[in-house]
């Protein structure tokens, strides 16, 4: 029974498919089948779905400007504005769906980002070993100590507002987990027969790392690197919403940041743009949490928060 | 153990260098001269090249490093000229307040991490335990200020029933007692806040370990000797769970900081937060900066602490490594 199959014998599946890295049809369709089995994995998958397919189609879901003037202002919830109208009279539904944008955004960003340096540095880190890894190892250390919320401020408020400045310093603070479940991968796929069998056939070590050793580490640290969509979208919100946000691009925390002014006279302006970030960020958690539960069964606490 | 100690500490010091040489190269990277935002833009040039000698700024790059990390050796995090006072003492005047809402915040989270994970994780897939998962999961999404703001909207406004914002009624001119329940009474929403965000960590954590532990074989060997369900929870499997706990606490610190900046935004509370957004208007980098190496040095310590009580509470770890 494929569902019933012992933790540890995903694990090694996982790590010796085949070398190309390819997967087989009935691979994929047993993974889904054990994937699409948990609650937990489903409702992520629909909300996130939600998410991107607003994100992607916001301007044909709501084709206000959100930054134009549609109303009076503080017009409460109604049949011609939905989610009602800011103090200047925006649009709040154009507002909270054009914002999704800017948050996926964020979030692909950085969790692409810490994919990407996570997997660089661990994997150089585990296959170089020596030197090289004690170096690495204590800069990952070093990334680790250092507050992500306090340091994307510092910076933002030094370097100006603005999106690629919040996410190159939010991916720079994020591939800690990723690069050391990188390099433990590593470490164990180094030992397996055919990596030695392809250097004695005299394979160069950086096309055994690409060929050989990433393709079958990789699928944790996907999994891993999902983890931190969420947490991205919350810094983002919480700089937005201290006025540290890019002042030309619509987020949930602009919008929030401008609702707390108005808290006592407009509701609606806090309550659905919060909502949109609780229901995003529930949605990819769920997602992350189900492709970790799948992939790294033995670090289920490892969620990266703040 | 002293020695563990002293080792630890030592193996503290590069991290705590490194993250000093980090923030230094955050200020000198950033745009702008610090001499034309001091002196004002129609300076001449002569007057610009005495400043920048008296502030030692026209020294090598790494001359103005080594005497920016001696000064930091010696406790002193920068200079606020907004203020016209150290950063660091700034910043240590507004801490207590900031710690006023963070500490009983801390603890509330703590016990009810704690006890509510430790019973969901003997009553595994109960209606407590699913409950408690899926506040675990909410508790994770929902953005801390946005969560302040509504209950400010609900139990502040709505129903009336605590105050709106800051720290106590200025206007009543409260002594005494009277003046002690007032600022308690304006510190139940920040702080139910807080403990909503402090919570689900905590409570995670203590699960996962409970369960983890309850699967021993020590659990059946004292339930096989008579030992009742409880005691076997309460002095077998959640005292040897402890040491995960110990440590989700002390790694979330910087977590929880910028949930307590964020709340004290919202409510207005006069603590580290609004100093933080006042210097972010003011651009007083220096502030900024000083407060991002504090909380760094913070993190560290409380990794170096939670070691530290590792060792005391599993003896095996000071043998190992």
């Amino acid at each position: 029974m494929a569902l019933e199959r012992p933790v540890a014998e995903h694990r090694d599946a996982a790590a010796v498919r085949s070398s190309t890295g390819r997967y087989r049809a009935t691979d994929l369709r047993d993974s889904w089948r054990r994937f699409a089995s948990s609650p937990v994995a489903v409702v992520g998958l629909v909300l996130t779905a939600v998410f991107v397919l607003v994100a992607a189609f916001a301007s044909l879901i709501a084709p206000t400007d959100p930054f134009s003037f549609a109303g009076s202002p503080f017009e409460p919830p109604s049949g011609r504005h939905w989610l009602g109208t800011d103090d200047l009279g925006r649009d709040v539904f154009a507002g909270v769906v054009h914002g999704a944008r800017t948050s996926l955004f964020v979030g692909v960003a950085v969790a692409g980002a810490s994919l990407v340096i996570g997997t660089l540095v661990g994997g150089v880190s585990g296959f170089a070993g020596g030197k090289i890894d004690d170096l690495l190892m204590r800069l990952t250390e070093l990334s680790q100590v250092l507050p992500r919320f306090f340091l994307a401020l510092t910076v933002v408020a030094l370097f100006g507002p603005g999106l690629t400045n919040m996410v190159l310093v939010l991916a720079l603070t994020s591939w800690e987990l990723t690069a050391r479940v990188a390099r433990s991968g590593v470490l164990a796929v180094k030992e397996l027969g055919y990596v030695t069998a392809a250097e004695a056939l005299g394979s160069s070590p950086w096309r055994n790392l690409r060929a050989h050793v990433l393709p079958n580490t990789i699928a944790p640290v996907v999994a891993l690197a999902s983890l931190q969509v969420g947490g991205a979208i919350l810094i983002e919100a919480s700089l937005s919403f201290l006025g540290l946000g890019d002042p030309n691009v619509i987020s949930w925390g602009y919008l929030l940041n401008n609702a707390q002014s108005f808290v006592r006279r407009a509701w609606w302006m806090s309550v659905f743009p919060g909502l949109a970030i609780a229901v995003a960020v529930l949605g990819v958690n769920l997602l992350g949490d189900a492709l970790n539960d799948f992939w790294n069964p033995r670090s289920r606490s490892s969620r990266a928060v703040g | 153990m002293v020695r563990y100690t002293v080792r630890r500490l030592l193996q503290a010091v590069p991290l705590v260098l490194g993250a000093s040489v980090v923030t230094w190269i955050l200020i000198h990277a950033a745009p702008g001269d610090p001499i034309v935002a001091l002196a004002g833009e129609d300076g001449d040039a002569g007057y610009y090249a005495m400043m920048r000698e008296r502030f030692g700024l026209d020294r090598p790059l790494h001359e103005q490093l080594f005497v920016y990390l001696g000064r930091l050796a010696q406790g002193d995090l920068g200079f606020s000229y907004r203020q016209n006072r150290s950063a660091a003492g700034v910043i240590l005047d507004q801490l207590p307040a900031t710690l006023l809402l963070m500490v009983p915040a801390l603890a509330i989270a703590t016990a009810v991490g704690i006890s509510v994970g430790t019973v969901a994780a003997a009553r595994r897939n109960s209606a407590l335990d699913n409950t408690a998962r899926t506040a675990t999961l909410l508790g994770h999404a929902v953005p801390v200020f946005w969560l302040s703001q509504v209950l400010l909207l609900v139990f502040a406004l709505r129903f009336d029933w605590f105050p709106v914002q800051g720290r106590n009624d200025a206007r009543a001119g409260y002594e005494g007692l009277r003046a002690v329940l007032d600022t308690a009474h304006h510190m139940v929403l920040p702080i139910a806040a807080l403990v909503t965000v402090y919570v689900p960590p905590i409570m995670r954590v203590t699960r996962a370990a409970v369960i983890e532990n309850l699967d021993e074989l020590y659990i059946r060997a004292a339930r096989a000797r008579g030992q009742s369900r409880r005691r076997v929870l309460v002095r077998h499997a959640l005292p040897n769970a402890m040491l995960p706990i110990v440590t989700v606490i002390g790694s979330q610190i910087g977590y929880m900081f910028a949930g307590s900046v964020l709340v004290e935004t919202v409510f207005a509370w006069p603590g580290l937060g609004r100093l933080l957004l006042s210097a972010i208007l003011a651009r007083d980098f220096a502030i900024i900066t000083a407060m991002l190496l504090m909380l760094s040095v913070t993190i560290i310590l409380m990794n170096l602490v939670t070691d530290l009580l590792y060792s005391l509470l599993d003896p095996r770890v000071r043998h190992g490594t």
